[in-house]
């Protein structure tokens, strides 16, 4: 019982990382039907970024840990954001008119800049994360130990996912993102700014994957150039198991990954977890194929 | 800048139909002695080598992609499948190479259909990550030894040569001719098809699928052929490279490569032959070329995919140039 408690907890963990990578990938195929390929390579330079910056704020700034890592938080956010606007101003506006498959290998594309990018500047090699920085102190919940690290993850990245959410379902910003999403001509013709719009989804996309890369850093204490690949992939399944282009889809999809993973790695085997979120895809789109929570934008065309 | 009419007009006359087969001609001409223009130096043969193994690996995603213009990311797995029923048989069995050609064609088209059968219905962006997904799970099983044979991350080694008589491919120039053979069948593969009643149903499906399947095109099983025929050429191109490496391990057959072969058809022109020549030169040649630069040839690498598609989205060498000027009247249309 207590074996099932603590890979639970692990998987919800995990889980709402993936919850929050996939939200980036979810909200841009929503407005673009586009898979942006370079999504879980922002989410990579979040957390090497966040290493670094982690790394400086201790020993440079000497600040407290606390405040060291909020102000990592706020920074990541900021600076993949700008990266993920530039991007989507170089590599994807100019063929957004072009069709699909241009705009798929431009986002490839960019997913080998960015991935090679890290490798140079990091270096190839497998790196330490400060994960210290926030207590090693873990709770006793009757038998399950909580980490300050896991719970601050659990939290952080609900209060995000809630706060999207509510940003999309009851502001008027929001109505505008869903109605590019359905139809990006008429919106524009009821006097919806289209660019503006998708400029604000390729902002909390990768903001919230940089936050995503953080939480990584901390829960695992090491990173490597290609996670973005192997993360990126896992949390495109997540989107497409809740529906892609469906937000709450994505955050179901995101729990329900992590745990049946941390399950399937518990008491299956180690060597097999990478293939079972693979697994898990190809059943569910078998019995649905528009995902858990379907998929209403596409079934129109 | 031209009209769109002259640009047509200009382009019949440059390469109607003669001028066509005239630069086919000469295109195969330089081919075949391309050996002797780079004084049969083996680095270059094996550039060679290297380009007509991926121009096939192209040709096979092409039957798929410019076929019913399905999109298929994890064409690796059937090219690993290829490569592993020639490798295993070859060295358990002792099967001949030439014998293992048709046998790894076969082994790569039922795995074709398997995959591709329970799938087929599913919408363009499902279909590419479930391809994804199973070609990752092809390569996971062959590096943890599923069934104990594949040799995990070490792959196969001991793969033995071709044998036509008593003449053994060995030398680079050997293999330089051979793959040479494998794409010129694999291109008279796709002539015959895209020519047929099977080539129309394709393009009908590609271009609007809705229409094709309302006037009684079986569209799920044209489109579960394309897979099949592209994994058998996959599985051609498997048994080509594990002859000629004669060692193979699943790191080969990665989402790497499947992006690189995705890459090759779209940045030539899906469909188009000289397209995928073109597109191969650029994709594996150039970077071989430029191996000096190490560590930034990648990055300049990506960076000058994102560019070509911004500069020519259409492809280097289109199949038909036409179509670009009639594209935006339709929305959509490609592969939904």
């Amino acid at each position: 019982m207590i074996m099932i408690g603590q890979q639970l907890l692990n998987g919800l963990t995990i889980g709402s990382i993936y919850a929050l990578i996939a939200l980036g990938y979810t909200m841009v195929y929503g407005v673009l039907k586009l898979i942006n390929f370079a999504h879980g390579d922002l989410f990579a330079v979040g957390a090497f970024l966040g290493s670094s910056v982690i790394l400086f704020g201790l020993s440079q700034a000497g600040l407290p840990s606390l405040i060291v890592l909020v102000l990592t938080l706020l920074l990541i956010a900021f600076f993949v954001a700008v990266l993920g606007v530039m991007i989507e101003r170089i590599a994807y506006r100019p063929v957004r008119s072009a069709g699909r498959l241009p705009a798929l290998v431009s986002a490839l594309g960019v997913s080998i800049v960015l991935q090679n990018g890290i490798m140079l500047i990091w270096g190839a090699r497998p790196r330490a994360f400060p994960s210290h920085i926030l207590p090693e102190y873990k709770w006793n919940v009757f038998g399950i130990l909580i980490s300050w690290t896991q719970l601050g993850i659990l939290l952080l990245s609900f209060l995000l996912m809630i706060s999207l959410y509510v940003f999309v379902q009851k502001t008027r910003t929001g109505a505008a993102l869903r109605a590019i999403a359905v139809d990006q001509q008429t919106a524009q013709l009821m006097g919806i700014h289209v660019n503006k719009l998708i400029r604000l989804v390729f902002i909390i996309g990768p903001a919230l994957g940089g936050i995503a890369g953080v939480m990584v850093g901390l829960y695992y204490g090491q990173i490597i150039f290609t996670m973005g690949w192997s993360y990126g992939l896992k949390a495109f399944t997540v989107a497409i198991l809740g529906g892609i282009g469906n937000i709450p889809g994505a955050m179901v999809g995101g729990l329900l990954l992590g745990v049946i993973e941390s399950l399937a790695a518990g008491y299956i085997s180690g060597n097999w977890k990478e293939v079972i979120s693979f697994i898990v895809l190809i059943l569910i789109l078998l019995v649905r194929p528009t995902g858990l929570l379907g998929e209403r934008v596409a079934e129109k065309i | 800048m031209m009209t769109p009419k002259a640009d047509q007009t200009a382009r019949d006359a440059l390469f109607g139909k003669l001028g066509h087969n005239v630069l086919t001609i000469l295109f195969f001409l330089v081919a075949i002695i391309y050996p002797w223009l780079v004084g049969l130096n083996p680095y270059y043969l094996e550039i060679g080598f290297n380009f007509w193994l991926w121009s096939l690996l192209a040709l096979s995603l092409n039957v798929v992609l410019g076929g019913p213009g399905l999109y298929n990311l994890g064409q690796a797995a059937f090219f690993a499948v290829g490569a592993y029923t020639t490798a295993l048989m070859n060295t358990l069995l002792g099967w001949p190479i030439f014998l293992l050609l048709p046998v790894s064609m076969l082994t790569a088209a039922i795995f074709g259909y398997i995959i591709a059968r329970p799938i087929i219905h599913l919408r363009g962006d499902y279909l590419l990550i479930v391809t994804v997904g199973f070609a990752e799970i092809v390569r996971l099983a062959l590096r943890n030894n599923m069934f104990g044979i594949t040799g995990g991350a070490n792959g196969i080694l001991g793969i033995a040569r071709p044998q036509l008589g008593p003449w053994t491919f060995t030398s680079n120039l050997d293999f330089y001719f051979l793959s040479l053979l494998y794409v010129l069948l694999a291109m008279w593969v796709w002539r015959q098809l895209e020519h047929s009643r099977v080539g129309r149903a394709w393009a009908y499906i590609r271009e609007d699928e809705l229409a094709a399947e309302s006037v009684g095109v079986n569209t799920a099983a044209y489109k579960t052929l394309a897979f099949v025929v592209g994994a058998s050429l996959a599985g051609a191109a498997g048994n080509l490279y594990a002859t000629k490496m004669t060692v193979i391990a699943p790191e080969s057959f990665s989402f790497w490569d499947s992006v690189v072969m995705f890459a090759i058809v779209i940045l030539g022109g899906r469909g188009s032959i000289p397209g995928i020549f073109l597109g191969t030169f650029a994709m594996v040649v150039l970077p071989q070329l430029f191996r000096g630069l190490e560590s930034y040839r990648m990055l300049v690498f990506g960076a000058a995919m994102v560019a070509m598609m911004i500069i020519r989205p259409q492809g280097l060498w289109p199949k038909d140039m036409r179509f670009r000027w009639r594209r935006p009247l339709t929305e959509g249309g490609e592969g939904r």
